[in-house]
């Protein structure tokens, strides 16, 4: 095996995955939002939802292209440079993958197809239900991968058998305690970063006075939508950490840079630990709150990093069992501090909404929101960081280390090769990607067109 | 037959339907810039696939999800043997993906005009590659007794895999080009029609070239004999019928004849692998079978139950999408969403 291969694998699949996932929760949200949109111009028969749809649906669509190519090479990953994971647990972890394909990503994609085209050739409910057809896919294909991602936190309903994962209980899969965080903690994330999307650019076209109707009508559905999945996302991210406490203690320990247990434990207001010694450079804690986290008491044992690497080198043989600190602590501050401005902007606009002030006057700090789209996806992506990275060395936690899991044939110069590859292609395609959001976003809504009938005519005629 | 064979038989089955559906795709991609002269001819050309092309895409990351569940040894040897093979089909798909969705949605003509290669480009490499890639399944890879791949790019590019990339190339273009013609209205019609004739007579000749080749370099000899039966003769007549159709002007049943080439010279290749999936030049008992890279009875028992009730569904939805989008774009602005 080499060296150099498995590092570069490591950071071709950070990439890949994180520009992934870059495009994914907004799929999942704006589908969401999209469809109750046109349900409302089904209700109502009002244009003005039909022009809201259309503007959002163009914005959702330009977005979805993203994710549906780079998410084929996630999929190819796991065998092209991840073959010993996938002999070790394709047993148990293709299964999901499979299913994900069959029962959501044939309906999104069919379905996201006949909405595209099908303006004038459905009727309107059979339209709006396409979109409705899509957003449950979507959330759907969230479900089934995130069985597969929390098998690796969590690893149940297996045996080993010849040096390899077997899958006893299917339903075991389905009802691990860790996926019941995760799914709706990554659902609700999806949703609060669409609200955030279409309050943002619903702000920007406010303050300059253009298609008022069109905006104020989004921004309140955003603002409710919004203040409702932000609420969860917190909710279901305290639950998160309180089982991590139990699944993967390490991951705590070291994104709350704890190195010696406590008990009751403290939270970290700031801490920065030299990895290398294993010493506290600054240390600043506030004692009792990390118990209070972790169990909703004033107390509680919180392990340590140190204690953790004793105890694991005992379980597992020697070894190093502890992620990285510095991006661990940061990622789930990052993650944590963007929810909590999130909900105080979230229930900011709500309020405003409720007291009929969004444009008559403009309210002050409406300027804010613009910016705050970018609060969400350094949410996501920390939060994934912190998921993935505080895994490690481990793969599949406490059964297969990354080390182990690489392709047995790669050199790196094969790896360096399409690590540049599809870094460049995927600037690239970022670039274009942001340029036509731009494009759209700053344009706004096209005036109302009553769509006309087409003559028919089929392929035999 | 057991469960395993079930899932050959499944897997077999997925790729099938992806090579017809998205063979067509590929071979519309690669005419693209060829038979749209103006912008509002290649808006033609485009949408005529626009509601299907991700449907149709959705077949290949199916087939590899059921490979890697229920042949996990499969998926590992085969996607990390040819790693960067791989890469460039993703290269392909990504550029073909993105290029048909954000192709119209500026009007710089450099815009259009890099997407449109971006296009034609993307749909070349997969068409070459899967023929290539199919080639080498039946005629073996260095694969050693730990089920590793152990050769590299090169050992893939071989004259024999190389002419199974021909065919695989020309036959979706053609099968692309009949596609057009039955989607399309003038001036793309008869352009389409006349390529398709055009194209006939080659994608004939690499064919009958590649079928004699396999008895030279694989073990289709020993495993079918002289008369390998009526699936690859039935391959080889289809296409025969499919050029006399073409010159009939029968588009329709031109299409549906390359559909059953496309089904029978793939199923020859699955036939010759049973019950192999990866055959090892090295030795044949290093080979990789529907046995010894299978999962667990479980897996395949529950991924058994998922599939036989989720496929009719997808197979009627997928159908209906077709009936929902099977008028002519005669090129008039409101039908051109793309
Ligand atoms: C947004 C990002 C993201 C998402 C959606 C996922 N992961 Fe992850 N994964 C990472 C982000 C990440 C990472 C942060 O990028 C890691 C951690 C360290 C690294 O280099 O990559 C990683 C590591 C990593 C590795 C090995 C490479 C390594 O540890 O360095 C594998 C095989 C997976 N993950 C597998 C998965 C699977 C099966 C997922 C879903 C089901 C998944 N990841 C979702
Ligand atoms: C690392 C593991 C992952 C793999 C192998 C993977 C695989 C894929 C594939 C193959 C597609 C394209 C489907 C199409 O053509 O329509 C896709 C798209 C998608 N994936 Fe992923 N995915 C991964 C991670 C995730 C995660 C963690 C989520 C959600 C929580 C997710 C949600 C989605 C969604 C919603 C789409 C639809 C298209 C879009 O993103 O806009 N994926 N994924
Ligand atoms: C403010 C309070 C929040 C808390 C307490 C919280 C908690 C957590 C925890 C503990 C994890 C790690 C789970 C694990 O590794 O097993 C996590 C992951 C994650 N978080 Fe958060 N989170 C919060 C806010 C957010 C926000 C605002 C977003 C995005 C909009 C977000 C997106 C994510 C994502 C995408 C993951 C990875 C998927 C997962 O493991 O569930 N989080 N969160």
């Amino acid at each position: 095996m080499d060296a150099q291969a498995l590092l570069l694998s490591q950071w071709q699949f950070a990439v890949t995955s994180v520009y992934h996932f870059f495009f994914v929760p907004l799929t999942l949200g704006l589908s969401v939002i999209v469809a109750l949109m046109e349900t409302f111009y089904v209700r109502t028969g009002n244009d003005l939802y039909l022009r809201m749809t259309k503007f959002w649906g163009k914005l959702f669509v330009i977005n979805f292209a993203m994710g549906v190519v780079t998410g084929i090479v996630q999929e190819f990953q796991f065998g092209m440079n991840w073959s010993e994971y996938a002999r070790y647990v394709g047993d148990v972890f293709g299964a999901p993958l499979a299913i994900e394909a069959l029962l959501a990503f044939f309906i999104e994609s069919t379905f996201l197809g006949v909405w595209i085209f099908g303006w004038d050739r459905l009727s309107k409910g059979m339209h709006a239900l396409a979109m409705w057809l899509v957003a449950l896919a979507s959330n759907l294909s969230a479900f089934w991968i995130l069985v597969a991602n929390s098998f690796m936190q969590a690893p149940v309903g297996y045996a080993e058998q010849g040096g390899r994962l077997v899958m006893q209980d299917f339903g075991a899969l389905l009802t691990n305690r860790y996926v019941w965080g995760q799914f709706p903690h990554t659902v609700f994330s999806g949703f609060s970063t669409a609200a955030f999307f279409v309050l943002g650019i619903s702000a920007y076209h406010l303050l300059r006075k253009r298609h008022e109707e069109i905006f104020k009508r989004s921004f309140q559905i955003a603002s409710v939508f919004g203040v409702l999945s932000i609420f969860m996302v917190i909710l279901i991210g305290h639950t998160q950490a309180q089982r991590m406490v139990e699944f993967q203690p390490m991951k705590i320990a070291s994104a709350e840079a704890l190195l010696r247990s406590e008990n009751p434990a403290s939270f970290s207001l700031l801490s920065i630990v030299d990895q290398a010694t294993m010493r506290e450079v600054i240390s600043i804690r506030i004692p009792r709150v990390l118990s209070l986290l972790a169990y909703n008491r004033l107390e509680g044992e919180v392990k340590g990093v140190l204690d953790l690497q004793n105890e694991y080198q005992a379980r597992f043989g020697p070894g190093n069992y502890v992620p990285d600190i510095t991006v661990t602590y940061w990622s789930f501050r990052l993650m944590v501090g963007s929810g909590f401005l999130m909900f105080f902007l979230a229930a900011y606009a709500l309020f405003r909404v409720m007291r009929r002030e969004i444009t008559q006057p403009l309210f002050k700090f409406l300027n804010v929101y613009p910016l705050a789209i970018a609060l969400p996806y350094l949410a996501n992506i920390s939060g994934w960081l912190l998921t993935e990275m505080g895994r490690q060395p481990w793969v599949v936690y406490g059964k297969l280390r990354t080390a182990d899991a690489i392709s047995p044939n790669l050199t790196g110069g094969m790896v360096l090769s399409t690590l540049i590859g599809f870094t460049l292609v995927y600037g690239a395609l970022m670039a274009a990607d942001i340029y036509l959001l731009a494009k759209y976003a700053k344009a706004g809504p096209e005036p109302a067109q009553a769509s006309r009938p087409l003559e028919e005519q089929a392929y035999w005629e | 037959m057991d469960l395993n064979t079930l899932w050959f038989v499944l897997i077999a089955v997925l790729f099938i339907g992806y090579f017809v559906l998205d063979g067509f795709d590929l071979g519309v991609g690669i005419l693209l810039p060829f038979l749209g002269k103006d912008d509002k001819e290649r808006r033609m050309i485009i949408n005529a696939i626009g509601p299907h092309w991700d449907g149709n895409e959705v077949w290949l990351i199916t087939a590899g999800g059921a490979m890697f569940a229920a042949f996990p040894l499969w998926y590992a040897t085969l996607f990390s043997g040819f790693y960067l093979a791989f890469f460039l089909l993703l290269i392909g798909l990504i550029f073909r993906g993105i290029g048909l969705e954000f192709r119209s949605k500026d009007e710089n003509p450099v815009w259009r005009r890099f997407w449109d290669w971006a296009i034609c480009v993307g749909s070349f490499i997969p068409a070459l590659l899967w023929g290539v890639a199919l080639a080498n399944f039946v005629r073996g890879v260095p694969i050693n007794a730990m089920k590793y791949y152990v050769g590299n790019f090169g050992d893939l590019l071989n004259p024999y895999a190389l002419l199974g990339g021909l065919v695989s190339l020309l036959g979706f273009t053609l099968h692309g080009a009949l596609f057009l013609a039955l989607k399309t209205g003038e001036p793309i019609l008869s352009r389409a029609c006349q390529t398709a004739r055009r194209l006939w007579w080659p994608t004939a000749v690499v064919l009958l070239a590649f079928t004699i080749a396999t008895y030279v370099f694989t073990d289709i000899y020993q495993r079918l004999g002289v008369n390998p039966g009526p699936v690859p003769i039935g391959a080889v007549l289809s296409l025969m019928a499919a050029g006399w159709f073409i010159h009939q002007k029968h588009e329709g049943w031109g299409f549906t004849m390359t559909t059953l080439t496309i089904i029978l010279s793939a199923s020859t290749i699955f036939l010759t692998l049973y019950p192999r999936v990866l055959v090892s030049s090295l030795d044949p008992n290093f080979s990789l079978t529907i046995y010894n890279s299978a999962s667990g009875i479980n897996t395949l028992r529950t991924m058994t139950i998922v599939a036989l009730i989720l496929v009719p569904f997808v197979l009627v939805y997928q159908g209906w999408s077709y009936w929902v989008f099977r008028r002519r774009i005669t090129g008039r602005q409101e039908e051109l969403h793309y």
